[in-house]
């Protein structure tokens, strides 16, 4: 327990080092120890309590529950503070701040919240949750430092805060590690809300318009899943056959009264995890320097969400409310990655491929059978290291050219080696086989095979969107466009690093997954479905073959170091119009002219503006009738 | 053992009944027009040819992809005929096509490029239904393993009609013939050159024909699976498919991409989609 409650708090001692001293050269060395420090704490954390099955805690010193009291009316008022120079219109945002907190602070005052035994949970879910936040965030965090300066150079018109930003992102560690191991609703719902801060916060760095707009169009839209967790409380509270705010128990109870609050919680989950309706706070969040859509992305913000619907998982499953809220994951997947399809901004293509991910995972946590969580543990991880690797590598290389579109990642192979065949490695990670997500994507289907074939749909259909996505995406990367000047040389170490080590984990987590479902995923399972015995899915063929693939996808991209003989070299055939620069053709009016080429974004048929109304409708209509149905 | 067995078979076979296949296509669509035709070993003559001709290429990248194309064609159609799982062959086929692709982008040349993106269509339009022609299986024979799929009594083409027919609509873009041979296609020239295949040539080219072979024959497969309990029927069912493939080849003129993307997956989801519902409300 000591050293869960060193993760939470360890964080916010350089997160206040940071914001008081404003040395660059305190700052880069807090840093760097802070995350090792808190890396190292993760891994021993994880090392030590594997094997120990679920692990409960209570009350870590005296007066933590007042604590925690009195914080959250310190963030309220934080919130109320950051509003006041909203203008008029806009008033209503304040007004849910008072609508969540008034009622739960009644009730904690008066004590009328029934008052948990066990605080806190280790188990193998906040193992691997923090296991990602620990290393990844942390690696994350290093990238930042080496990141933020090269920013304001570009950027000079921009306020330098960077000191701010990185004492945020601890402050952001405090408040994940605060998520993945409390128990106790209430306690969750602080570390929520302040996840809402930071992000609220990042958002709006650059103070421009567009970001300080962004940050509140965030900031209302968490708020509005934080109402989830306010309104359970009070549910739990008033309801005397719940009786309860430990998630643990609310999860195992087979009473039918319990859920009304855990859909309230999945709602709370998806809207932090972007889902349709409430997407447009992600895409928001694209006007933050890269880290921190990086950390909102990949490995933190967004998983808490995801993290969420999972613990409430063994609730759903076989229930109409876990169908339901499966089917809004699965409208995501399909609608976000059609959307990501139509748009060649890097960026938001990013941003719109983790919400289908996402998607996916929501909809097996919805399934909530114990091969559909396996799939989904599964999708975290990968997608979290992989995902975090390729926003580092495009904000890296929108530092070197200055453009964000993948039209113009023409021919990156030239220029920039190193990080491209990085990028080509993540993408790879997204969606080939025998890779990481194409592995849980496979489970997702065995998953489903027996369920309702509307979901099966979705899944398919969005695979091959996504396939056709990131296939674009790659193809532009290898062009072969000629001899260019090497741009990467300018990048620094930290981002080196950083980048290095995302790219080892990448494959490290591909090639380890039999290690990953064996030592973490299945005692996890077991915890809440006893019967399981082991994955069905991975018998002893299906194993080797993939470890085959994954020999061959591996080694044989090996080949294109050699340099092969007896090659001929020529120019591309341009129908007879060749000039002597590959580059030009010669026009019908007997003039050379430069030609162009452009990726198919099937904008007539898949586009943002025609897709986003209609799915945000449906998603909404069928949580207010999910809702509905719960309560009646 | 049975299961390498079956890899053998497939690694050495498989390119020689591709081979002839195309052969009889040639002859049997020069004998539609009104020609003679070339003999049936004719396929393997243009191979041998090519490999003996001078390796022409833009970059020194290329021609590696289609090596790893190659490559996961053959893992592919492997895992079918070992007997393993049916989704796993389609997402190795899906490895194999991005192999092709790539190689075409990195040709950086014009009508490569536009064969490639036309190639990326045609995946996007064939992928969905193969994937369901998996689950279809899994519903129908209670197993997603070739292995035990094959060892069904009695035929699955009786459970799944509408599944087979959505797969042999979309086997028309996977073998590529008109009127959906948007990316690359058989005949000397079409609109866009040869499309994908426009820069490759001599060896390079010899790979693509050999993978289309082994194409032919993953694609023929999946056709026999719908037949695998009686493998006689299976074999020459499979063959009258390729038949009915090449005189709907030499009867439709090519199709604009909308259609074949909008097309395909209207037919998967009306008959796919429904042969899946109907197969999980019996179940």
């Amino acid at each position: 327990m000591n050293l869960i409650m060193f993760l939470i708090l360890f964080p916010l001692i350089p997160a206040i080092i940071i914001r008081l001293i404003p040395s660059e050269r305190v700052r880069t060395s807090t840093v760097l120890i802070s995350v090792a420090i808190i890396a190292v704490a993760s891994i021993f954390l994880a090392f030590s309590s594997l094997q120990s099955g679920c692990q409960y805690f209570k009350l870590p010193f005296k007066n933590a529950g007042t604590l925690i009291t009195v914080a959250e009316i310190v963030l309220a008022v934080t919130f109320l503070f950051f509003c006041r120079r909203l203008p008029f219109r806009k008033m209503w945002i304040p007004v849910i701040i008072f609508i969540q907190y008034i009622p739960v602070q009644y009730f904690e005052l008066s004590g009328k919240v029934p008052v948990p035994v066990n605080y806190l949970i280790l188990d193998n879910l906040s193992i691997i949750m923090a296991l990602l936040i620990g290393i990844i965030g942390g690696l994350i965090t290093v990238y930042t430092v080496g990141y933020m300066p090269r920013y304001h150079k570009e950027h000079p018109e921009y306020k330098d805060r960077t000191s701010a930003f990185i004492s945020t992102i601890f402050l952001f560690f405090f408040a994940m590690f605060g998520i993945v191991f409390s128990n106790s609703l209430s306690w969750i719902y602080f570390f929520w809300e302040v996840t809402t801060l930071c992000s609220f916060i990042m958002i709006g760095y650059s103070r421009t318009d567009e970001a300080v707009d962004n940050s509140f169009r965030a900031l209302w839209m968490l708020l509005l899943g934080g109402m989830g967790f306010s309104v359970t409380i009070v549910y739990c509270s008033l309801n005397k056959s719940i009786g309860t705010i430990e998630l643990s128990q609310i999860t195992a109870m087979t009473n039918p009264m319990v859920m009304f609050p855990v859909v309230l919680l999945c709602f709370a989950g998806m809207n932090k995890a972007a889902q349709f309706p409430f997407s447009q706070w992600l895409l928001g969040a694209m006007v933050a320097p890269t880290p921190s859509s990086a950390l909102l992305h990949s490995s933190t913000m967004v998983k808490a969400g995801v993290y969420l619907c999972i613990r409430c998982a063994p609730v759903l499953h076989n229930t109409s409310s876990g169908t339901t809220i499966a089917l809004i994951g699965g409208i995501t997947f399909v609608v976000a990655s059609a959307i990501a399809a139509s748009l060649s901004h890097g960026k938001k293509v990013l941003a719109y491929s983790t919400i289908a991910n996402l998607g996916l995972i929501i909809l097996c946590a919805g399934v909530g059978s114990s091969l559909a969580i396996w799939a989904a543990l599964m999708l975290i991880i990968f997608h979290a290291v992989a995902k975090a690797l390729m926003f580092l590598c495009v904000g890296t290389v929108d530092q070197q050219t200055g453009s964000l579109d993948i039209e113009k990642m023409r021919g990156l192979i030239s220029t920039m080696p190193q990080l491209t065949l990085m990028i080509l490695i993540g993408i790879a990670g997204m969606f080939l086989a025998p890779f990481g997500m194409l592995i849980s994507k496979w489970a997702v289907l065995e998953a489903l095979a027996e369920k309702n074939p509307f979901l099966i749909l979705t899944v398919v259909f969005g695979g091959a969107l996504m396939m056709f996505f990131w296939g674009k995406w790659m193809g532009t990367l290898v062009a072969v466009t000629g001899k260019h000047m090497n741009k990467e040389k300018y990048t620094g170490i930290y981002e080196w690093a950083a980048l290095y080590s995302l790219t080892i984990l990448t494959i490290g987590t591909c090639v380890l997954f039999p290690l990953t479902a064996v030592y973490f995923i299945h005692p996890y399972i077991m915890t809440i479905y006893p019967g399981f015995i082991g994955d069905p899915l991975f018998h002893h063929d299906n194993i080797i073959m993939v470890l085959i693939m994954l020999g061959f996808a591996i080694f044989l991209p090996l080949g294109f170091l050699v340099h092969w003989e007896k090659l001929h070299y020529s120019v591309p055939d341009l129908g007879g119009a060749n000039v002597h620069d590959p580059e030009r053709f010669m026009g019908s009016m007997g003039e050379s002219r430069e030609w162009h080429l452009g990726n198919y974004y099937l904008n007539d048929i898949f586009n943002e503006q025609k897709l986003l109304l209609p799915a945000n409708i449906v998603t909404l209509l069928i949580i207010s009738i999910m809702i509905i149905a719960v309560i009646i | 053992m049975k299961a390498l067995l079956g890899i053998f078979g497939f690694v050495i076979f498989a390119p020689l009944a591709g081979g002839i296949l195309c052969g009889l296509d040639r002859i049997v669509t020069a004998r539609m027009q009104g020609r003679y035709g070339p003999p049936v070993l004719q396929s393997f003559y243009d191979v041998l040819k090519l490999f003996q001709k001078q390796n022409l290429v833009v970059n020194r990248f290329h021609g590696y992809f289609l090596f790893c194309f190659l490559i996961f064609l053959i893992i592919s159609g492997s895992i079918l005929y070992a007997g393993d799982d049916f989704l796993m062959v389609v997402f190795a086929l899906t490895v194999a096509d991005m192999f092709l692709v790539m190689a075409a982008y990195s040709t950086n040349s014009p009508y490569s490029f536009i064969g490639a993106q036309r190639e990326l269509l045609q995946m996007l339009a064939v992928e969905p239904m193969l994937l369901i022609t998996g689950i279809g299986f899994y519903l129908a024979a209670g197993s997603f393993d070739i292995g035990h799929i094959v060892s069904v009594g009695k035929p699955l083409i009786f459970k799944m009609p509408g599944i087979f027919f959505g797969l042999v609509y979309v086997l028309t873009i996977k073998i590529r013939k008109s009127p959906f041979d948007l990316s690359t296609s058989h005949h000397a020239h079409q609109e866009i050159v040869k499309g994908l295949t426009t820069e490759f040539a001599g060896p390079t080219l010899a790979l693509v024909e050999i993978a289309h072979w082994y194409e032919t024959i993953l694609m023929l497969s999946f056709v026999f699976l719908f037949f695998a309990s009686q493998p006689v029927v299976g074999i020459l069912l499979a063959i009258l498919i390729y038949f009915i493939e090449i005189i709907i080849d030499n009867t439709n003129a090519r199709v604009k991409w909308q259609f074949t993307l909008k097309s395909s997956w209207i037919v998967t989801l009306l008959f796919g989609g429904i042969n899946l519902f109907i197969l999980y409300i019996l179940k």
